[in-house]
């Protein structure tokens, strides 16, 4: 052991050894994570820049061409909203869009509400059934949309009903509940439990706690849960193309025997007012889950349904399996 | 949590029975099945005879037929299955190779925390809440013989170039409608990866290229599986893009699928294709998920 | 024991040779700076400063540390003694000022080419990894033949205490398992320091108190300077040869564990470092000092300024009966704690905090009785009581000079 000695500096000099400062030499910033020269610094910007661009070039042309008084997709012919007027009097659209309208809102609803159940019911199971009711509610998920639609018809064919309007509500709800359940499972295992005990300690029944306590909680998921569901159902083409018949058609459908018969620059408009609105709707949910600092990033994420894709398909999910 | 809530399932579990595995057992029981003509039902396997045994074409498939010039005929059905999956693993191998980079440089920009991280990722998400349906019309319009791309490259003298209608315009539109889906889970996987465990590879040696290699890659690949996951099996089953960028007449199993069902009407060959298609996924799927899952469950050590 | 013995022998031999081959390889060791006590400077730091945004987390950092001594940086959060452990070992870059290793600048070099190694703070396992394949990452990266790897990770498995965990998987692993995995991983490397970022902090208390001696035979046995990054003073008292005190950014105080307990250079140290009393006073001549108007005797020659700190720890004050030349108070609350009975007393219109086994009744005036050798003299100081700025003074308001509550829950927070 060193008999006592003060360190108080070197500037004291006790060592007799002068050490005399140097110069920092520049070194490169080292805060990031993940290594990266900085030489590629440009080329890395550059491969975004194309991605980016691969991404959103067809869009763009799309929305330009919704403008384009020229019928062709290549030539400009001048600026015109004929298509837009020609869109809202076209009465096979607005119809399309009434039906789309109303089964995305049911669906949505009644999914919703369906798993917000659901969810508190598996909740309550015990962990062997809850995994069981997990895996269950992930096979819609995993099922490829083609297989869901051409099962739900089979199902509609055998129980002779005709396909229409419920037939294609239905199905809505069908590939609807699985997400809204994934949507607020985790936002309940995220919950603390004595919140709920808490109430029951403070007079509630096992009922009013869930309404009272158990709910507001978990409200964020079942918003999610809420706008998911309405999202994918404006969105679905395959499983409506199955359980549509003939007398309903919504406007995936719509565009969809639209674009296959003939050029039409309608198509063009719609599609452009769809994109805007899905861009309003990412934008207000950004702000809400930008102003809210959740830690999970649930909010912008969405899903393809019955492609085989799960809806969050983050670990953290699959460890919920 | 009261034991008495779980009665809540009952609903719900008497809504799946119906509404997801009835269904599906619909699916094998089509397959088996036929009417004759006065309605009744009889058991029959003409539905996979049809499969197996039905006109044979040449089989063109990783250029046996063009490359090496031999003739080997197979059933219609084969031949379109091992279409649809060589299309499919192309694809997904396609978005892998241009989604990991971008997944790779947004989780840098992200952990540097500079602003533009969010917003591109923004614009990465976006694409995936569109229509699917739209997003490939949208390339219809850039790659018709009279689109743009060709009115673009027939002022440089270029003769229209058929994009379309071909092996090339599908896995192209595969990738462009999937590429998100590949790119999301990656990112969040890499994002997640915490700093210390690349500062204690460079403490204990490591440089840049070898951390790469034997650290962020490795912990990665639970987000690959995923984003494999998440584009290989809608590639497989697409019917929508062979059928808007086929032009009607490109056939993937898909849209053979469709096919059967809508136009031959007969649900039978249709059911027991879509038996087939199930198990062909099935199996792949759980191939690519054995990794996938194992490695997740680590997903809470990635945070220590 | 005997089997760590002969075990480290062979490492001694082991890095001996494996020191002198490295040492060959290098142009020149450096200039190997040493002190009057003759010991060699393995690291000097001087006037090492570093901001984040507007925080200036290091100020004017210049100490050095010897080869082969425990050193541990002390100091509550925030007050830059990770950042300046990170400096160390290449993941922050200072703003300005040199850091030397042997002689050479340690700055020049990248983090990966550091003789350092470091014991990260919550373990930095790799998930993907086994336990060997762990511990073996440094050594893979040396390409060292695949037998001496076998060799070394089943030898450091050993030293700490893990034999047969080579094939476990990290998330088997329990906490204390997973941080000796992390010693056994920067140590196998050979290195000359051995940086940790408070590595005990998330064990419990048993298992803190075992490693805490397994960590200081280690060091002691190996060789190894040992860089220890803590906010547990006691911890730091236990296991270091010099303590840095740290706060703010800036060094307070640098010395043995016995000096900084004993003669805390201010109000800070003293207050940090067990538990004290803090006190105003006037010293204008040696050995005598005016507390509460009286005089006290004192071993301390007069300070700079008449106007210093006085520092009384409380196991070193008695009660006894009030008297003229002693200040007297009022017993306002009396605690049983187990080793000693804890009594607050208001004398002089402050609050003096005593440990004493013998006990004295709530409402009994008592007078305070100290010696010379307990009164401690020290510079004023920012953190002077109604200075504004010591911890006292962010409970109360100024002017009063109230002692902390059992310093014990906010060390360990």
């Amino acid at each position: 052991m060193p008999e006592k000695a003060s360190y108080t500096g070197i500037k004291e000099n006790e060592t007799g050894n002068g050490v005399k400062e140097r110069e920092m030499k520049s070194l490169p910033d080292k805060k990031n994570a993940l290594p990266l020269s900085r030489r590629s610094g440009a080329g890395s910007n550059l491969y975004l820049g194309i991605i980016f661009v691969f991404l959103y070039a067809p869009i763009v042309v799309l929305i330009i061409n919704s403008f384009n008084a020229a019928k062709s997709r290549a030539v400009w012919g001048g600026f015109t909203l004929e298509w837009y007027r020609k869109l809202f009097e076209n009465a096979d659209i607005i119809d399309a869009l009434r039906t789309t309208i109303i089964v995305a809102i049911l669906s949505a609803v009644i999914a919703t509400l369906a798993g917000v159940l659901s969810s508190v019911g598996i909740y309550a199971l015990p962990r062997r059934w809850r995994k069981i009711m997990m895996q269950i509610t992930n096979i819609p998920n995993i099922t490829p949309d083609l297989v869901t639609g051409i099962s739900l018809m089979l199902l509609f064919y055998f129980m002779r009903v005709q396909t229409g309007f419920v037939t294609l509500l239905l199905a809505h709800i069908a590939f609807n509940i699985p997400f809204a359940i994934l949507s607020i499972m985790p936002k309940l295992r995220q919950m603390d439990m004595s919140l709920y005990e808490a109430a029951q300690d403070l007079g509630c029944t096992p009922a009013q706690a869930v309404r009272k306590v158990m709910i507001p909680e978990i409200r964020p998921g079942i918003i999610t849960a809420f706008i998911l569901t309405l999202t994918l159902s404006i969105d679905d083409f395959v499983i409506s193309y199955f359980t549509a018949g003939n007398q309903v058609t919504t406007l995936a459908l719509t565009i969809y025997s639209m674009a296959r018969k003939s050029v039409n620059p309608q198509i063009n408009a719609l599609s452009t007012l769809m994109f805007v609105t899905v861009f309003f709707l990412l934008v207000i949910i950004n702000i809400r889950t930008s102003s809210k600092k959740k830690t999970t990033p649930n909010g912008i994420l969405p899903a393809g349904k019955g492609n085989g894709r799960r809806a969050f398909p983050w670990p953290g999910i699959k460890q919920m399996k | 949590m009261n034991k008495r809530f779980g009665r809540l399932t009952f609903p719900y579990i008497i809504w799946v029975a119906v509404f997801t595995i009835a269904p599906l057992l619909l699916v094998a029981f089509f397959a088996v099945t036929a009417y004759d003509r006065e309605g009744n039902l009889y058991f029959t396997l003409q539905g996979f005879r049809n499969i197996f045994s039905g006109a044979t074409v040449t089989l063109d498939w990783l250029g046996l037929k063009s490359i090496f010039g031999l003739d080997i005929q197979v059933p219609v059905y084969v031949s379109v299955f091992l279409k649809s999956l060589s299309i499919a693993v192309i694809a997904t191998l396609i978005s892998l190779l241009l989604g990991y980079p971008v997944a790779w440089l947004l989780a840098k920009l992200k952990i540097a925390k500079k602003r533009s991280a969010d917003f591109l990722l923004f614009l990465t998400v976006m694409p995936m809440w569109m229509n699917a349906l739209l997003r490939t019309y949208a390339w219809l319009a850039l790659l018709e013989p009279t689109g743009i791309i060709n009115t673009f490259l027939g002022n440089l003298g270029i003769g229209p170039v058929q994009f379309l209608y071909n092996d090339f315009g599908i896995g192209l539109g595969m990738v462009y409608n999937y590429l998100p889906f590949m790119i999301l889970p990656i990112y969040s996987v890499l994002v997640k990866i915490h700093p210390s465990l690349l500062e204690a590879a460079s403490d204990l040696g490591a440089d840049n290229t070898y951390t790469l290699r034997k650290v962020i890659i490795p912990l990665s690949l639970p987000g690959v599986y995923s984003g494999i996951n998440m584009v290989l099996m809608p590639a497989m089953t697409t019917f929508l893009i062979p059928d808007l960028l086929g032009g009607g007449r490109y056939m993937l199993i898909g849209n053979a699928i469709q096919r059967q069902y809508m136009i031959s009407r007969d649900y039978t060959t249709g059911s027991a294709l879509t038996i087939l298609l199930l198990i062909f996924v099935l199996i792949s799927m759980s191939v690519v998920n054995r990794n996938a899952s194992e490695m997740s469950e680590e997903g809470g050590i990635l945070n220590a | 024991m005997a089997n760590i013995e002969r075990l480290d022998q062979k490492k001694k031999n082991n890095r001996a040779r494996l020191l002198t081959k490295e040492r060959g390889r290098s142009a020149m060791i450096g200039t190997q700076l040493s002190d009057k006590t003759g010991q060699s400077h393995i690291i000097e730091l001087v006037g090492v400063n570093k901001s984040f945004g507007d925080t200036r987390v290091m100020r004017d950092i210049t100490f050095y540390i010897r080869s082969n001594e425990f050193l541990t940086l002390l100091g509550p959060s925030g007050c830059g003694k990770t950042t300046t452990l990170r400096v160390l070992g290449g993941f922050e870059q200072p703003d300005s000022g040199s850091v030397t290793f042997e002689g050479r600048d340690l700055l020049a070099i990248q983090p990966h080419e550091r003789e350092l190694n470091t014991v990260f703070q919550r373990y930095a396992l790799f998930p993907h990894l086994d336990v060997a394949e762990n511990v073996a990452f440094g050594l893979r990266i040396k390409k060292l033949p695949q037998n001496e790897i076998d060799n070394r990770v089943s030898q450091m498995l050993s030293l700490v205490k893990l034999e047969g965990y080579e094939a476990r998987s990290i998330d088997q692993l329990s906490g204390g398992q997973m941080q000796r995995v992390a010693i056994a991983r920067a140590l196998v490397n050979l290195p000359k320091v051995l940086l940790l970022d408070e590595p005990l902090g998330a064990l419990d208390l048993k298992m803190r108190k075992e490693m805490q001696i397994e960590l200081k035979q280690m060091q002691r046995e190996l060789g190894i300077t040992f860089v220890y990054v803590t906010h547990d003073q006691e911890e730091a008292l236990t296991m270091s040869d010099s303590v840095i005190v740290m706060n703010e950014g800036a060094i307070q105080q640098i010395g043995r564990p016995i000096d900084i307990y004993n003669e805390p250079r201010n109000a800070f140290v003293a207050d940090f470092i067990g538990e004290s009393n803090i006190v105003s006073g006037l010293m204008p001549e040696d050995f005598r000092v005016l507390i509460g108007g009286k005089w006290f005797p004192s071993v301390d020659r007069r300070k700079e300024d008449e106007k210093v700190d006085v520092v009384i720890r409380p196991e070193d004050i008695d009660l006894v009966e009030p008297s003229e030349d002693l200040l007297n108070g009022i017993v306002t609350t009396t605690t049983f704690k187990g080793v000693h009975y804890e009594m607050i007393v208001e004398a002089c219109d402050l609050e003096w905090l005593i440990h004493s086994t013998d006990h004295k009744a709530e409402g009994s005036e008592v007078g305070l009785s100290f010696g010379p050798d307990d009164v401690h003299i020290m510079d004023k100081s920012d953190f002077s009581p109604g200075r504004g700025r010591s911890r006292q003074d962010s409970e109360r308001s100024e002017g009063d000079v109230i002692n902390p509550e059992s310093g014990k829950e906010t060390d360990n927070e």
